[in-house]
């Protein structure tokens, strides 16, 4: 069943991912344990069982060495790191103007209680205890390195001070979220999705709206908005797609197969260069950040299409026919039936197509917007760093928070794929 | 009296507006109405906002391309977009052969027995898949490519490979006298060599001899290409790029653009077609594995024999989707530069060409290299998949 649901799992046909996530399967658990009282026996089962085993053994454990050895050097030694530490704040917003800062951590207080509670109330209705201090210190370390990291770049202690009221806050949601009743517990997406909404608009109460964002700020914005503002879309199409009226078939199908045929930085080059011409002269023309933000609903939403079309086919044909057998209306039977297994099922997967989509805003960039691979690009021409070869420690501090992001929204839909059994039943 | 009720049932007809029969087309009509009227509508304000058609395709392009033979500003834009889409088409055959190549190295070794290997496979997958291809490509180019010496005091490997911000140069072949003869006589070892394949393989069905097609083949093949070498008196010499004061003669340059976008595509793709290897031959049940030590086969052949060929069934589908990503993503050379489809088109509409045409142009081409992606992988789909036993 899993196979269907992810459509690009090992064994089905067709597709997922913008550009291409593969189902995340949990890593097979290691067979042998590094046990230090008989590591002499460990190593020579796992290092030295064999002469091509041993060659192999020292050639990568050099070039492991080398590789570990360069990458210290660079990051502790021979890289000066200045240019983050100036451009913290344009890394993190980019043009935001400095003294609306206050209604960001405004809205990052309003996440994190939502956050917090929604992991509060998910664990209250966990129906099998997962825990492992292994699988913990995966998860949380390196979300915890990246927060440490960028407020070692700080130069003031009001982040810092900030920051752990914002856990704090985290903290208090969940457990508000575990004493909460069911009744929240059911509800909790929509609990989630006016969070997020609510904190869009204490971001913009001083009133720079989404068009003057940068920086990783823009990042978030884009993916979030992607995801939640395609989701309805494409689930209308992946109805569509498989109606039993064939004219309305044929419509969805063209339009996913068409946006699935083509690159993303197409539909963005469509956004920025054609769809102002689409408007009547009575609506006024899109600035740039909604016209790259049309484009990528519109392409996440063939993928959307895509996996939950995977979901409604994972629901055994014996419900609907069971739902007809009761006398249920063709509506009744896919909004009371069909939609919550189906959506279930789909949950690990739309964190994939989020994690794709993630990495996917970094092609904004290339229609000059400064999101964060943006102003990791364009911090390097300020007259202060301008021609000394930054760009490595530049680049490679965007991609270290782009790492830890995908990272642990991949663990954690792992994580999900296991709670909600998925592929079990 | 059942049948006599059952035959008025089916009499009585409901209301058309209750009747699902009519019920079914007016819906499908009132959608199609809606869809057409939206389309029609955006079309036609399109049209009033700018200009349409493709006569400009047969202007001048008026711009350059870099490393493109044949070419001049002076030639039609259609003729620039061409040239943009043989260099997507190249980076993509030549990214998609090197990708699947690393990818299946890596995918077995996240599945060694070798710890360290083992680790440092799965190292590479979740470093590289975790971040943008975008940013892979793009410090590729401005970490590490640009920050190479200049041409002066470029860099030299073995002689043979020489790196320089200006490009990569490697050893090439390079033709002398009798090299179109010589194309003739391997094509026809190639040909020779295949009879025998489909001869061997023949035999080897009728009488179960050992059939060692592969031997047979490679054999004849290189039979031809060394008979060849010597009979037409060296058609081909290879030649090593040298340095020669400011510039490098001899072998073959890859462009700085040229070397990172592939060295990007390549090692980002890798870490995606790892997993589909790894999963796809943990997907092969594990009494296959069993049987195969059952029978007491060394650890090469249970690979060759039994897991392999199964695994390769698997992984064919999602390997396609990568090759359609690749592709893809080819694209994004559009930000550091390389004269590929999307940054000839993002030049074209630049210079004051119509957009809408121009962005048409550039969704139809890769709308013909997904479908010709997808159309090869199921072709090689059908072809391995199991046919039910008669």
């Amino acid at each position: 069943m899993t196979s269907q649901v992810r459509p690009d799992a090992p064994g089905d046909i067709g597709g997922h991912g913008t550009h291409g996530d593969e189902p995340r399967p949990s890593a097979p658990p290691d067979p042998i344990k590094l046990r230090p009282a008989d590591f002499p026996g460990w190593a020579h089962e796992n290092l030295f069982s064999s002469w091509l085993n041993s060659i192999l053994t020292i050639v990568f454990g050099v070039f492991v060495a080398w590789l570990a050895y360069r990458s210290i050097v660079f990051v502790l030694v021979s890289s000066d790191w200045t240019i983050i530490e100036v451009n913290l704040t344009n890394f993190m917003v980019g043009r935001f103007p400095r003294g609306q800062l206050a209604y960001l951590w405004g809205a990052i207080y309003l996440l994190a209680a939502v956050v917090g509670l929604t992991a509060g109330v998910s664990v209250a209705n966990r129906t099998r205890e997962t825990r492992s201090w292994r699988g913990a210190a995966g998860r949380y370390v390196p979300p915890a390195v990246l927060i440490l990291v960028l407020l070692g770049f700080s130069n003031t202690l009001l982040p810092s001070l900030l920051t752990v009221g914002a856990l704090a806050v985290t903290a208090a949601g969940y457990w508000a979220g575990r004493l909460a009743p069911p009744v929240v517990g059911r509800r909790i997406w929509v609990v989630a999705v006016l969070g997020l909404v609510a904190a869009y608009f204490v971001a913009r109460t001083g009133g720079t709206t989404y068009a003057g964002w940068g920086g990783m700020l823009l990042t978030l914005f884009f993916a979030a908005g992607a995801i939640t503002l395609s989701f309805p879309f494409g689930l209308l199409l992946a109805l569509g797609r498989r109606s039993s009226f064939p004219a309305v078939r044929l419509v969805c199908v063209g339009y996913i197969e068409l946006i699935r045929g083509v690159p993303l930085i197409a539909l963005l080059f469509m956004g920025a260069f054609m769809l102002g011409f689409f408007y009547p002269d009575f609506i006024p023309k899109p600035g740039k950040v909604t016209a790259a933000l049309i484009a990528m609903i519109l392409f996440t939403a063939a993928y959307v299409a895509e996996i939950v079309r995977g979901g409604l086919q994972s629901v055994p044909q014996g419900q609907i026919e069971a739902a007809r057998a009761v006398g249920l209306s063709p509506l009744k039977i896919t909004r009371l039936i069909v939609l919550p297994q189906a959506l279930r099922a789909v949950i690990p997967a739309i964190v994939g197509q989020f994690i794709s989509l993630f990495k996917d805003t970094s092609l904004v960039s290339i229609i000059g917007l400064l999101e964060l691979l943006g102003v990791a690009r364009v911090v390097t021409q300020q007259p202060d760093f301008l021609a000394q070869g930054l760009d490595a420690q530049t680049l490679a501090f965007a991609g270290f928070v782009y790492w830890v992001f995908c990272y642990s929204m991949s663990r954690a839909s792992q994580r999900l794929e296991q709670r909600l059994g998925v592929g079990e039943r | 009296m059942a049948a006599e009720a059952l035959g008025q049932r089916r009499a009585v007809r409901p209301p058309p507006w209750r009747d699902i029969r009519v019920l079914r087309v007016v819906i499908q009509v009132a959608f199609l109405v809606v869809v057409v009227a939206t389309v029609w509508y955006l079309y036609n304000n399109l049209r009033s906002n700018t200009r349409l058609g493709f006569d400009w395709l047969q202007q001048p392009a008026g711009f350059s391309i870099r490393d493109a033979p044949g070419y001049s500003p002076g030639q039609r834009v259609l003729a620039a977009i061409r040239v943009g889409f043989f260099n997507t088409a190249q980076v993509a055959f030549l990214g998609i052969a090197l990708a699947t190549v690393l990818g299946i190295i890596i995918g077995i070794a996240r599945l060694s027995t070798n710890w360290l290997v083992r680790r440092a496979a799965a190292l590479y997958v979740e470093a590289l898949r975790n971040i943008p291809v975008l940013l892979i490509i793009v410090l590729i180019y401005g970490a590490v490519m640009l920050q190479l010496p200049g041409v002066a005091n470029a860099g030299e490997f073995l002689e043979s490979f020489i790196f320089s911000n200006r490009g990569v140069s490697v050893p090439w072949y390079q033709s002398q006298e009798g090299a179109t003869s010589y194309v003739a006589v391997i094509g026809l070892g190639v040909l020779v060599a295949a009879a025998l394949w489909v001869w061997r393989t023949r035999r080897f069905d009728r009488t179960g001899e050992p059939h060692h097609r592969v031997l047979w083949a490679l054999g004849t093949v290189a039979g031809f290409i060394l008979a060849g070498y010597f009979v037409l008196g060296a058609p081909i010499a290879l030649s090593l790029p040298e340095l020669e004061g400011r510039r490098v003669t001899g072998g073959t340059s890859l462009g700085t653009e040229y070397a990172a976008l592939l060295i990007g595509l390549v090692l980002y793709t890798a870490s995606h077609i790892a997993e589909i290897v790894r999963g796809s031959i943990q997907a092969v049940p594990h009494g296959q594995t069993e049987a195969a030590n059952a029978i007491a086969l060394t650890g090469f052949q249970r690979l060759r024999y039994v897991v392999l060929p199964q695994a390769f069934r698997i992984m064919i589908p999602p390997l396609a989707n990568q090759y359609l990503n690749l592709t893809k993503n080819s694209s994004l050379a559009v930000a550091i530069g390389y004269p590929e489809l999307t940054r000839i088109i993002g030049t074209v509409i630049g210079n004051g060409n119509p957009a809408p045409p121009s962005i048409a142009i550039l969704m139809g081409c890769y709308l013909i290299f997904s479908i010709g992606i997808s159309i090869i992988t199921n072709i090689v789909n059908r072809a391995l998949s199991l046919e039910p036993r008669t």
